[in-house]
């Protein structure tokens, strides 16, 4: 039990700097921006309380936001994912069954789960983090542009990710 | 009462949802605008401090561009003061000259968190409300105008760069004196502004320089905006619209200066009349 709450910390720790001191910087042709650290949330384990997924989410959302100048944009959008998040797993995971609390990862749940969760996730936050952050129809298009390649960056990054750190489920 | 607890436990994640949504969106809504800014910012003690420290180690990087800058700059300094000129008349006698008094200062400072690919960027400089800075003040560099002040804190303040949905400067077209105002485009491209409200008649050429009007409160008349590269925007109406490459890199910002207009007070009195008269 303290293993995960450390690991989940370091992680907190680790994403966060990574994403305000170095993917801060990146773009790509000025329009696909990635946003790594919500890989904290897609990988907090499966027996989290709901109370405390809303919680963190909301902190790692403030927590960005503080450093982006966006007091409350990225927190939205972390909500908006949790809830999906919930929602995802609550159709296609199976409760029971599970011992020693697994994460949803790579390893544990095979390359065609976590593609379809992430992929799900990260479309909806982007889209909703985009389109609060502008405000506006009438820029739409350039908009839709950014969410898309901005998600598909995202999830490269993801994968890339998990592919690094993949354990194969020691069952 | 008791029915409704149960519905409740039941779909506890709709409920948590709603509340921290709803709080999140508070918060979104409220301190956005930056008409009353709060601490989640990058002028805060943590961020702040932890963006000087990692500028401190990024700045090294660039040192070669910013010593190129200011030895350009230093130069063009040099060749307007007094002592580069010659006299071509043989001087008789001299005069105290009563007739100009300073109306804007400058303060430099550092900049320590930028960035360029959001929709609305701002910029964050390593001077505050100790070394003098006020919300309002014009911040320009040596290629260009930056931005305006719109937050401080005692060591530290938030610029709203041009590269902004609401950033809008009053602008005219340097050899014939015809004024607009100059937004960033919708295209989202760091390099490109749009240059608005030009009268009909005025025929512009590209290349031609954009420099602030005199009718603006926060700079100088003529500091650099940028050069007129497309005449054919979109939109405009009855007024023309044009693109302008802006002059300043902004993702090569290092030093800007802020600008003190000592007669900005008395212009905002000003402004300030005009709108019970109206």
């Amino acid at each position: 039990m303290s293993r995960v709450i450390i690991i989940n910390l370091i992680r907190f720790i680790v994403l966060v700097l990574f994403q305000v001191f170095l993917l801060k910087n990146f773009s790509l042709y000025n329009l696909s921006v990635p946003y790594l650290y919500i890989l904290f949330i897609l990988l907090l384990p499966f027996e989290t309380p709901n109370l405390l997924l809303f919680l963190l989410s909301f902190l790692l959302g403030l927590t960005i936001d503080m450093f982006y100048n966006t007091p409350g944009l990225h927190a939205a959008s972390c909500v908006v994912l949790a809830l999906v998040r919930v929602l995802f797993i609550s159709v296609t995971v199976q409760k029971d069954g599970f011992d020693n609390e697994p994460e949803p990862t790579l390893g544990n749940m095979g390359f065609r789960w976590f593609f379809t969760y992430s992929a799900l996730l990260i479309i909806i936050h982007h889209f909703f983090l985009f389109n609060l952050e502008v405000f506006r129809l009438d820029e739409m298009q350039y908009t839709l542009v950014r969410f898309i390649s901005s998600a598909a960056f995202t999830l490269f990054l993801i994968l890339i990710s998990s592919f690094l750190f993949y354990r194969r489920k020691e069952r | 009462m008791r029915n409704l607890l149960i519905f409740i436990s039941k779909y506890n994640a709709f409920f948590l949802f709603l509340i921290f949504e709803i709080s999140a969106l508070i918060i979104y809504v409220k301190y956005n605008s930056f008409q009353r800014a709060t601490y989640l910012n990058t002028t805060n003690q943590v961020s702040g401090k932890m963006y000087a420290r990692v500028n401190e180690l990024n700045s090294y990087l660039s040192l070669k561009d910013v010593n190129d800058s200011l030895a350009a700059e230093n130069a063009r300094l040099h060749s307007q003061l007094q002592s580069s000129y010659y006299a071509d008349t043989a001087a008789t006698h001299t005069i105290t000259d009563s007739v100009y008094k300073q109306q804007y200062t400058y303060t430099e400072a550092k900049v320590i968190d930028n960035t360029i690919n959001k929709r609305n960027n701002y910029i964050t400089i390593l001077k505050g409300s100790k070394d003098g800075i006020k919300k309002g003040m014009g911040v320009i560099c040596n290629t260009g105008v930056v931005g305006k002040v719109v937050y401080t804190e005692e060591h530290l303040s938030l610029v709203q760069s041009l590269l902004h949905k609401d950033a809008k400067v009053s602008a005219m077209l340097a050899d014939t004196k015809d004024i607009g105002s100059l937004v960033w485009g919708t295209d989202m491209n760091p390099h490109v502004g749009l240059l608005m409200d030009i009268p009909n008649h005025v025929k512009p050429r590209i290349g031609q320089w954009v420099v602030t009007s005199t009718y603006s409160s926060l700079y100088p008349a003529g500091i650099h905006l940028g050069k007129v590269s497309n005449l054919h925007a979109k939109g405009g109406g009855f007024f023309l619209n044009m693109e302008v490459n802006f002059s300043v890199d902004f993702a090569k910002l290092q030093y800007v200066y802020v600008v003190n207009n000592k007669l900005y007070l008395e212009r905002e009195s000003l402004d300030a009349q005009k709108k019970p008269d109206e």
